[in-house]
């Protein structure tokens, strides 16, 4: 009897562990599998077919969007001027309770504090750093602002080598902390509002004056079109998540007015390598927008980032 | 049962926090020995980290942007093999790949033009079959010069 108990607990035993291992191992295939599938549900360019054609071979795949720290960078050496009212007024930040809003305000809130920091508002900066830490702290974020962070922050305003360091580092303890945790959609939705922010910061500060085909702002708001497909990859692994859902669809209704954008890029890519040892890529790409397109991107980045922020 | 059941959570406790320690352990050599690769750069701030095993590939999508500065920085824990990786554009040409530069750490550079490219990271196998293969974390960190 008792051999036959011990042999049932060991039946027993033997199914709940198999399962336990089944369960891991459908998680560590997940993210395979996810990405095989938005290499077959999206529908991309050529060379978008190209890029991702051997996309199932690799155990990890990472869709790497500009961090919030990025885009700032490139509106500011794009040529855009500082204008706080574009910002996302911090007192706002009492107002955001739900996960999605949390999420989408702390990529704006870096956005808006990198963008101060590059041009050294050091009062705006503190401030910032305050409200994206109730964000990662409402998203449950253990420590990644934490009270060192903006003491260290306050010290240094005036060194912009630090606060960029400090802006990059509680950057990365956040997306890692999500990330380690399994938040990977909150992850992604922190990103998506960080790159809509710099999206809302250059369309904005383009004259009305501005000739858009020689433009470096305009320039670089076209070049966004290049991340679109690795927006929709991103969002797409974590497509079950109904806030993801909500913003795919501004994702498309933004990629419905780029695919109105015709961008080409040369065929021909080399590479030459200087006494620095810096390689430079070489290649070419053209685009042609009419007022009537740029106008309508503009109005849409608007609305959609009004809905984030309100 | 009640055995099993304990034995049961051990079980899956052993897994979780095996997984998250794991984890963690990218988190902090990411953050305590990658990111010292990246010096004078500016970290982006992206976090991109996985345990790989030998054999193990993994592949990063991303946009560059024309007149910025870059470097890429591929690092593996010491128990791991040198780590190769290749930087492809669209057309899956091979940019640069660090075999040919003694497993470099890094590569800097610039565009002329803006463009998504792809980074292939493997963990290559030492091919010694009397040993299980080692298993380790890679990171994948960008940095850029602030204008």
């Amino acid at each position: 009897m008792k051999l036959q108990m011990v042999k049932k607990g060991s039946f027993h035993l033997f199914i709940l562990a198999a399962f336990t291992v089944f369960m891991f191992s459908c998680k560590s295939g997940e993210k395979k599998q996810e990405a095989q599938e938005a290499a077959v549900d999206v529908d991309v360019s050529q060379l978008d077919e190209e890029m991702f054609k051997n996309i199932n071979e690799a155990k990890e795949v990472f869709y790497s969007l500009p961090s919030p720290l990025e885009t700032a960078m490139l509106v500011k050496s794009a040529g855009a001027g500082y204008n706080e009212e574009l910002l996302n007024p911090v007192d706002n930040a009492t107002k955001y309770s739900t996960n999605k809003s949390m999420a989408l305000n702390l990529g704006i809130y870096t956005c808006d504090l990198s963008f101060a920091s590059l041009y050294d508002q050091t009062q705006a900066s503190i401030d910032y750093m305050n409200a994206a830490k109730k964000m990662a702290d409402g998203l449950g974020i253990l420590d990644a602002i934490s009270q060192e962070s903006i003491d260290r922050l306050e010290e240094n305003i005036n060194n912009r080598d630090v606060i960029m360091d400090i802006i990059s580092e509680t950057f990365m303890n956040s997306s890692s902390y999500l990330e380690e945790n399994d938040r990977t959609a909150i992850a992604a939705i922190v990103l998506v509002g960080g790159w809509m922010e710099g999206l809302y910061l250059a369309t904005q500060m383009v004259p009305d004056t501005a000739n858009l085909s020689n433009n470096k702002l305009v320039q670089r708001i076209v070049d966004q079109k290049l991340s679109l497909n690795i927006i929709k990859r991103l969002l797409d692994n974590n497509k079950d998540n109904p806030d993801v859902q909500a913003i795919m669809k501004d994702i498309d209704a933004l990629k419905a007015i780029y695919d109105k954008i015709p961008m080409t890029a040369s065929e021909k890519v080399t590479t030459s390598t200087d006494k620095n040892n810096v390689t430079t890529i070489e290649s070419s790409s053209s685009y042609k927008i009419t007022q009537e397109v740029f106008d309508e991107l503009k109005e849409k980045v608007k609305v959609i980032r009004s809905n984030y922020i309100s | 049962m009640k055995r099993v059941l304990t034995l049961l959570l051990f079980i899956s406790a052993f897994f979780v926090i095996g997984t998250q320690n794991s984890q963690a352990q990218c988190k902090g050599f990411a953050k305590n020995v990658c990111k010292l690769e990246l010096v004078p750069f500016t970290h982006d701030g992206n976090y991109h980290a996985a345990v790989l095993t030998e054999g193990e590939e993994a592949e990063l999508y991303k946009t560059f942007y024309s007149g910025q500065d870059y470097r890429i920085a591929v690092c593996g824990s010491d128990n791991l093999p040198e780590i190769e990786f290749s930087v492809m554009d669209a057309a899956q040409n091979v940019l640069y790949t660090n075999k040919d530069h003694d497993f470099a750490k890094t590569w800097d550079f610039k565009l002329q033009a803006s463009q998504q490219l792809k980074i292939v990271v493997k963990v290559p196998s030492r091919g010694d079959k009397s040993k299980d293969p080692e298993s380790g974390c890679v990171a994948i960190m960008f940095g850029f010069k602030v204008k």
